[in-house]
């Protein structure tokens, strides 16, 4: 589809990828800054995002249905990785917690 | 026709992604940018992929487009609540300016435990009985 001589679809993917490369820019802003470490895993999760997002454009730009599949491995690895991280976030903060509680998990 | 759609919605998941990493950087607290983040980042990927659908209308492509968009939908509360929790049980601070932390007072450090003061629990044993 063109409008005024311009193809609608590419022009629309290529200011999307800029938006988000902005978007991304900013999320390594906050992952550099911090200052907590549950700030930089929130800006690492926020990455993951955005990359499933920039991945889904690029498939409409290149006219690559296959990378879907890139987007859908990443979504998974991100959820992994903010588990992962998130586990041990809290067990790693436990060190001065009672093993003898036999209530405990 | 479809094409008009599929830039539209590429346009809006660029913009929603833009705003959760405006969110991100902007806001106050682990918490509140971990709301930002979380909801306007996967609408926007999810709107991506969408446009993706519409622009690929091959039934392979559609169905692996709504898996990962429900696929998304399903994991980013999930982490996104593991994560503000581990960062509440490692004690990163609320905004200075936040008005309600119901979990005052009802987490135990030492045994890593939540529970609800030892107040509300014996006013609930004499109301209802049952505890």
């Amino acid at each position: 589809m063109t409008i005024a001589g311009i193809e609608l679809l590419p022009t629309a993917g290529t200011i999307a990828l800029g938006l988000v490369g902005v978007a991304l820019f900013l999320a390594a802003l906050r992952l550099f800054r911090g200052p907590a470490l549950a700030d930089r895993v929130v800006a690492l999760e926020l990455i993951a995002s955005l990359m499933v997002g920039a991945i889904a454009v690029i498939s409409i730009v290149g006219e690559q249905p296959i990378l879907i599949d890139v987007a859908i491995a990443l979504a998974l690895v991100g959820f992994l990785g903010a588990v992962a991280f998130a586990r041990y976030m809290e067990k790693g903060t436990t060190a001065t917690r009672t093993f003898d509680d036999p209530e405990e998990d | 026709m479809l094409d008009l759609l599929a830039s539209v919605l590429v346009l809006l998941g660029a913009l929603l992604m833009l705003l959760a990493a405006v969110g991100v950087v902007r806001m106050p607290d682990v918490y509140t940018r971990m709301q930002a983040s979380t909801k306007a980042a996967s609408l926007g990927a999810g709107t991506a992929l969408l446009a993706v659908a519409f622009h690929f209308p091959e039934a392979s492509v559609v169905v692996r487009a709504v898996l990962a968009i429900g696929f998304i939908f399903l994991t980013a509360p999930i982490s996104a609540h593991m994560i503000v929790r581990a960062a509440y049980f490692m004690g990163v601070p609320l905004w200075e300016r936040s008005t309600v932390d119901d979990l005052e007072g009802r987490y135990d450090h030492a045994a890593h435990r939540l529970a609800s003061p030892a107040w509300v629990q014996s006013s609930r044993g004499e109301q209802s009985g049952d505890g």
